[in-house]
């Protein structure tokens, strides 16, 4: 196990020096630069700027110094807001979206499971066709289209929970992490039904069935560890998923998360931000998989076999 | 919409159990026990003083001499002051850190006298010495200050800028004692008094720069809450990234007893859509803009909170006069005779926005530009016709460029349709994200491009220096030396008020007939205010004098 973390922690170095690589000269080559304004920037300005930021040098040079850099842990300055640096907006957008993505996280296990786990226990039912129907359309709506729909019932007319913000009124929390937990708990919940019917065919379900244990028994106890293993799977992708992509709620709820950064960087031809972010969750990303795949090995002994058996 | 309850129904009873207890817990965890019946910022802050303002985008500095845009303008008001203020209402200069002036007699000399009771927000005396640091400061290249030029109408300043005059001494600013300040301009600059209620000519604290870095380092941490110290009715006291900056009033403001509110809560909202939605549930005062397709929602509910009014700007169109079919002046003036603007801002832009027919906005110091443009299809076609496109036969392809965006994608629709009517030729349309735009502009790689210019004074010389030769904004390949000439030596040297107008007219009345550019509208501002905030009058300039605000609810 801890050979096959290891293994995926050295593959990881080439991935990231790829990615470093291609968004350093991508964002680079793209059309107008980070300093370019409506008004015309005057000459002296240009050099000026050009100059503090090290923008005079050639690409390459630019592109080695800055690695040096990445390898210190040091994203440097944000050329946009003037006097931050690309650390301290991570760090400061970094709780907020993790908070964000976890409370997503719980609605989409929460209701996923119960509603994928209930659809297959009667499947071809109306409690199945239902819950699916519903996670079809989950799955299909946009949160763009979802959480201004949510605001406008739970919010405008109900008036029940606040419209935006994160952590400044009671209750603002819980439209955001619905609108963003939806789509995944849509998806979550496809996926355990998926799982759970397979599990329920199995011979060691009938033999339970047979000893004659409460449907509820075999369930809890038989059939969830089995059956939920997709939906772990998913899981180290899904909470990257969730971090890289809670810009458009962050956008939906005025939410200070590191989205809304994301976007305005990119934008704003702010190249160390893009990259120092790009950087940032490509890792998360792969830490993720990494943990969600462990996860699995360790909840499923037939992958436990094959990777003893690669040894 | 309750989840639980539309799903009991057909789960058996067990399960029903199970998921209520999840979706309880769910709930718990995010607090939900506390929400509904709190009350709203809007009547909290009505009692408490605090005036919630939604700001635009998160500020990109708090550096007067750095920053740029609009969301900073507001913040840097609210904790800084030049040495003249605007009247709120007229925009009429009125006194600030200065409270008195003299002009000698020639318009180029100003002597300022200082509040003696001007402090700093840490206590600091605040004198005539700041101003000249603060200008030699603003005068640094290494800075980067995109508004230097705001300081040129000073003697040698430009110069030493430029780095041909290389003593601060001969830039025309003295400090002659601890209140008095002495400015020397080059010529008699009538708007040199607005010019000092622009941030780039607000003092900045030296010693607490200096603490901070080099005089002129961009970005050291001075700017930020804990260490800014300003000199406005306002202090910083609190700055979180992308959710709020806090200012609250400062005691050592020379006119602290006459500044009602207690705070400001500058909030940062991208998305206007949802700024509308937080003002609607008493979240803001004041949001920074109102949704184009929610304006008639507000004007058919007669809504009192909408607020309409002109802004110092106008929408444009540059044509590429270096294009083969764009050289002659008869097809451009052809192509801006068939815009139907009343059509255009009463249908499409729906914002209140004035036609406009000169570039310059209508009353700007009194200023109201004549044009001989009208909306004549008929005379257009003729003019197409004598310069070689009968019924538009022949037009190259062209097409309209501008920065992706559904309000300009709407407004260059709406002109590709007309002249498709009225003169029956085709033009495309091409957008580009922004920043690929403004090179794809700069690089004159276009035929017709969308434009805006917003003024940065009240003065016509702002909106007609645009298009001189080398001028940076011009853009248009247009240049004609009689105008450069117009605006650059013979409006300076007009001594009254009147003669100098009739010449920025006679350089209009050029533009306008070799017509290097479409006029389109004139900008309104549009936005929501909240009935209880008082004191907050509209003007041109969309600025707010916070220091004048007070909030009191309706009954």
């Amino acid at each position: 196990m801890y050979r096959f973390a290891f293994g995926r922690l050295l593959q990881a170095i080439p991935v990231l020096l790829v990615v470093i690589t291609v968004t350093f000269f991508l964002v680079h080559s793209a059309p107008g630069g980070p300093f370019s304004a409506d008004k015309a920037v005057p000459p002296e300005v240009i050099k000026a700027l050009e100059e503090q930021y090290n923008l005079n040098q050639p690409v390459w040079q630019q592109y080695v110094s800055y690695l040096g850099d990445v390898l210190q842990g040091d994203f440097g300055p944000s050329f946009k807001y003037s006097g931050r640096t690309v650390n301290e907006l991570i760090a400061a957008g970094l709780p907020v979206t993790a908070e964000l993505a976890l409370y997503a996280m719980l609605v989409a296990l929460g209701v996923g499971i119960t509603a994928g786990v209930g659809a297959a226990m009667r499947p071809n039912t109306l409690q199945d066709y239902l819950p699916m129907t519903g996670a079809m359309i989950g799955i299909c709506m946009p949160s763009f289209l979802l959480g201004p729909l949510l605001v406008l019932i739970f919010g405008i007319h109900l008036d029940w929970l606040p419209v935006s913000g994160w952590g400044d009124i009671p209750g603002d929390k819980i439209l955001p992490s619905i609108t963003l937990g939806t789509g995944y708990a849509a998806y979550i919940a496809r996926l355990s039904r998926g799982g759970m019917l397979e599990v329920l065919s199995q011979d060691y379900i009938r033999t339970a069935r047979a000893k004659g244990l409460s449907e509820r028994l075999i369930i809890v106890k038989h059939a969830l560890r089995g059956g939920l293993i997709p939906v772990v799977a998913f899981l180290g992708p899904a909470f990257a998923g969730l971090l890289a992509g809670s810009f458009v709620v962050e956008t939906i709820f005025q939410i200070p998360g590191m989205g809304r950064f994301y976007v305005q960087a990119a934008f704003n031809r702010d190249y160390t931000l893009i990259l120092g972010m790009t950087i940032f969750l490509s890792t998360l990303i792969i830490l993720f998989n990494l943990l969600s795949d462990m996860l699995a090995i360790w909840l499923n002994p037939k992958l436990r076999h094959e990777i003893q058996g690669a040894k | 919409m309750s989840y639980s309850s539309s799903i009991s129904s057909i789960y058996p009873r067990k399960w029903t159990t199970g998921l209520g207890v999840k979706v309880f817990l769910i709930f718990v965890f995010f607090g939900l026990t506390s929400c509904g019946g709190g009350e709203s910022n809007v009547s909290a802050g009505n009692k408490t003083g605090t005036l919630y303002w939604g700001n635009g985008t998160e500020p990109q500095s708090l550096d007067p001499q750095i920053a740029t845009g609009v969301p900073e303008h507001h913040i840097i008001s609210a904790v800084m002051e030049g040495l003249v203020l605007k009247d709120r209402k007229t925009l009429e200069p009125r006194p600030g850190v200065a409270e008195s002036w003299t002009i000698s007699e020639d318009g180029r000399v100003y002597t300022f006298k200082l509040r003696d009771n001007a402090r700093w927000s840490n206590g600091d005396p605040h004198t005539a010495h700041d101003y000249a640091w603060s200008w030699w400061r603003a005068l640094q290249p290494a800075l980067g200050n995109l508004y230097a030029y705001m300081l040129f109408p000073i003697e040698n300043a430009q110069q030493y800028y430029e780095g041909d005059v290389s003593d601060f001494d001969e830039v025309g600013v003295k400090a002659l004692d601890d209140r008095t300040l002495q400015v020397t301009l080059s010529f008699a600059t009538p708007y040199f008094l607005q010019l000092l209620d622009h941030y780039s000519l607000f003092p900045v604290h030296q010693a607490t720069i200096e603490k901070f870095g080099d005089a002129d380092q961009r970005g050291t941490r001075w700017t930020y809450e804990g260490n800014l110290v300003g000199n406005g009715p306002f202090k910083l006291v609190d700055w979180k990234i992308n959710r709020r900056i806090v200012v609250q009033s400062n005691p050592h403001y020379w006119d602290a007893k006459n500044v009602s509110l207690k705070e400001i809560i500058f909030i940062p909202i991208e998305n206007i859509v949802t700024e509308e939605r937080m003002f609607r549930a008493g979240q803001l005062h004041v949001t920074s803009s109102l949704p184009a397709d929610k304006i008639s929602v507000y004007r058919e509910a007669k809504n009192p909170e909408l607020r309409i009014a002109p802004y110092l700007g106008t929408y444009y169109y540059r044509l590429n006069v270096r294009k083969p079919q764009l050289q002659d002046p008869r097809v451009r003036r052809a192509l801006a005779m068939t815009v139907d603007r009343q059509r255009l801002v009463d249908n499409i832009t729906k914002g209140g926005q004035i036609p406009a027919y000169a570039m310059t906005p209508p009353g700007t110091m009194g200023y109201y530009p004549e044009s001989n443009l009208k909306f004549d299809p008929e005379g257009a076609k003729r003019l197409l016709a004598e310069a070689g496109y009968p019924n538009g036969e022949g037009f190259p392809p062209t097409e309209i460029l501008y920065n992706t965006n559904e309000g300009h994608r709407k407004v260059a629709v709406a002109l590709q349709d007309m002249w498709k009517k009225h003169l029956n030729i085709d033009v495309r349309l091409l957008n580009q994200e922004w920043k690929v735009y403004l090179d794809t502009e700069s690089a004159g790689q276009y035929e017709i491009s969308r434009a805006g210019w917003i003024g940065d004074y009240v003065d016509p010389n702002n909106f007609l220096d645009l298009f001189l030769c080398d001028g940076g904004n011009n853009r248009t390949g247009w240049c004609n030396e009689e105008y450069d000439r117009l605006i650059l030596d013979v409006a300076p040297s007009m001594t009254s008020h009147e003669e100098r107008l009739k010449v920025f007219q006679k350089a209009e009345t050029m533009l306008l007939d070799d017509m290097p550019i479409i006029p389109i509208y004139t900008y309104t501002t549009v936005q929501l205010v909240s009935s209880s905030v008082k004191n907050f009058d509209p003007n041109i300039m969309n600025a707010a004098s916070y220091k004048d605000i007070y909030l009191q609810a309706d009954e």
